[in-house]
């Protein structure tokens, strides 16, 4: 993302904020190393005026963190993000915020299609969905007490692309991926390159709202685990999750509490909204699954090498701050 | 809308404003963006990602954005095609009241604890017409396993109103639903054309909404291809089912084929009659109607169909040789 908007002249400076150190070479994003619940962003934001605030830490990813992380992230962090913006004196203008297609649920009643102001079709049971309910609860909320302020958020369909790791596409990545007998869902995924040029395109024209991003078109299961050449894990249809979980403490699949209702009926988020404000995402669901999986396949042929450079703070502080560097 | 705004230009519409703001109908401009392409002609699509809803490089195979697979259909028209012409001995009257194009509701009576109904009239829509139906039904189908997979491959679609709306106005094609839902199909043979209630209407109001015209569709024969002796409510509630039927083909057939002849229709002759499309002079797009005037409405289909199940019955000499 940092990377993408470096090349954008129209950013003058570009602060970077995370619990991770970045993976990748930055050139003229400067990055500050935060805790979980981003609690120093109201002294970053008086400090450095800042005036626009892409929010994309929220997690959606249920197996790599344990729930409190999941709070603490999502919630608070969000919470702590929007109180700073909204803070006396802010020169905030603009909050763009990455959410997850995962808030519509998935269960038997839905439509076939999403749209945005679609309500979901039952209650909400996992921890991620409530999770993710209530940071959507305050971005709306912000932007009705801040009507100055432009203010967007995307929902995403399931992410794939060979930087960003999902249960899904750890799942897709191996030898076997879970299939819940007896049901073929229509899914669609969406490309980690076209989240970034959607928050950069709302990001660049001002364009305040709610959107959902996805790949054109929607895929079953079977025919997913068919481009990426996956065989099929076998789950019963019923005691699902036991089964699943046995699985995993195997180490044989990824599987978190959302996969299930995912790969029983899956989602389909309409986009017609989004292309209105002139964002067409540049891979179909079948084209992100099959450029994530020759990503996947180049990765495997040609082992872990490391990347090119590797980010090294001391040497960039260096580069950045050090008098004996020549800047012209 | 808001979202045109030039750069640089705050907009002052807040989040929950703009998403309240329902998307201003525009059929032209959804229709591009729904990326289906109207299947012409049936007969010649027999291989996968061929002309079909798909022209995507990357697809591997024809399943389409509802889950039906033109490919399936086909090896489906082969397997069904003895029984529709030889066991059931289909006869269609008016099928020229059918629009060979644009989006269109067909509304039928509903029977058969099985019922037969569904996969003939989708069948021979096909077969004569070379158009695809989408069949309405309810959600209980996407929770069994492998049904769920197959009823969604042979074009069922549960029956959501937006589902119904987006084939109807965005996709142009047909949708066809039974009003009755399985208050007919689980009535014994002492109803039998006894037309239940119409639902709540939902199905004129979706009509309205998309701005398509309703055909009504008159099937007799249905009702003894599997009649309901009696209902055993016991098994129903253990086994989940919407209904537990004993049925007349498993006291005729059980014996002799097991558990098999409980899924063998008798072979009663069907016909079908397609009676005068309706169409609605009001504004479509809107998101509700008048409750009476749409309930007003839905009596009236509901009284066409009866009626011309009466006309039919009375001509009818044997329910088998019709």
């Amino acid at each position: 993302m940092a990377q993408a908007l470096e090349q954008d002249p129209d950013f003058d400076v570009i602060l970077g904020m995370g619990t991770k150190e970045p993976r990748v070479a930055l050139e003229r994003a400067e990055f500050v190393r935060s805790d979980q619940a981003y609690s120093i962003l109201s002294r970053i934001v008086r400090a450095t005026h800042v005036d626009t605030i892409i929010h994309t830490f929220v997690i959606t990813n249920t197996s790599e963190a344990s729930y409190r992380t999941l709070h603490e992230t999502n919630v608070i962090g969000t919470m702590n993000l929007l109180a700073a913006a909204g803070q006396r004196g802010s020169m905030v203008r603009q909050v763009v915020v990455k959410s997850s297609s995962t808030v519509y649920g998935a269960t038997e009643n839905d439509p076939v299609w999403f749209r945005e102001e679609t309500p979901r079709s039952k209650s909400v049971r996992s921890r991620l969905e409530r999770s993710l309910i209530d940071v959507e609860q305050l971005v709306k909320d912000f932007a009705e007490d801040n009507p100055a302020t432009v203010v967007s958020m995307v929902r995403c369909a399931n992410v794939l692309g060979s930087e960003i790791v999902t249960p899904l596409s750890s799942n897709l990545a191996r030898k076997f991926a879970p299939v819940i007998d007896g049901f073929d869902p229509l899914v669609q995924f969406v490309h980690e390159s076209d989240v970034v040029e959607c928050l950069l395109h709302l990001t660049r024209k001002r364009i305040p709202g709610l959107y959902n991003l996805a790949g054109d078109g929607k895929i079953p299961w079977s025919e997913v685990l068919g481009i990426c050449g996956t065989k099929a894990m076998h789950l019963p249809a019923y005691g699902t999750m036991n089964i699943a979980s046995l699985l995993v403490h195997l180490g044989l699949i990824h599987f978190t509490p959302e996969m299930e209702p995912l790969l029983r009926y899956g989602r389909g988020i309409d986009t017609t909204r989004i292309k209105r404000t002139g964002f067409e995402p540049r891979y179909t669901t079948a084209g992100t699954v099959r450029n994530f999986i020759k990503a996947m396949r180049l990765a495997r042929n040609m082992g872990k090498e490391p990347p090119s450079y590797t980010f090294e703070q001391d040497i960039e502080q260096f580069f950045r701050h050090s008098p004996a560097v020549v800047r012209s | 809308m808001a979202i045109d705004k030039a750069p640089g230009k705050p907009s002052k519409t807040p989040l929950n404003k703009l998403e309240a703001q329902a998307l201003s109908p525009d059929p032209e401009g959804s229709r591009e963006e729904t990326g289906l392409v109207p299947v012409q002609s049936l007969q010649d699509t027999t291989a996968p990602g061929d002309g079909s809803a798909s022209v995507d490089q990357d697809r591997l195979g024809d399943v389409d954005e509802w889950g039906r697979s033109e490919h399936m259909r086909a090896i489906m028209r082969q397997l069904m095609d003895p029984f529709y012409n030889h066991w059931f001995r289909v006869e269609w009257e008016g099928l020229e009241k059918i629009p060979r194009e644009g989006g269109a509701l067909l509304v039928a009576n509903h029977a058969g604890a099985i019922p037969p109904d569904a996969p003939i009239i989708i069948h021979g829509i096909e077969k004569e017409l070379g158009r695809p139906v989408y069949g309405l039904a309810d959600y209980w189908f996407r929770t069994i396993p492998f049904v769920n997979v197959m009823w969604s491959r042979m074009g069922g679609v549960t029956a959501h109103p937006d589902n119904a709306l987006r084939i109807m106005r965005d996709n142009r094609q047909l949708a066809l639903v039974f009003p009755e839902g399985t208050k007919a199909t689980s009535k014994t043979f002492s109803d039998r054309y006894r037309l239940r209630r119409f639902g709540r209407g939902g199905f004129v109001e979706i009509a309205m909404r998309a701005g398509a015209p309703i055909i009504p569709l008159a099937v007799v024969g249905a009702e003894e291809a599997m009649p309901i002796l009696f209902r055993v409510p016991g098994i129903a509630s253990m086994l989940n089912l919407p209904y537990f039927p004993i049925t007349g083909n498993m006291l005729a057939f059980g014996p002799v084929l097991g558990p098999l002849g409980w899924f063998l229709y008798f072979p009663s002759k069907i016909k079908i009659k397609v009676l005068d499309p309706i169409h609605y002079d009001v504004e479509p797009g809107q998101e509700r109607y008048s409750r009476s005037f749409v309930m007003e409405e839905a009596e009236q289909v509901r009284t066409m169909i009866q009626d011309a199940l009466y006309d039919m019955l009375r001509d009818r000499k044997s329910a088998f040789l019709g």
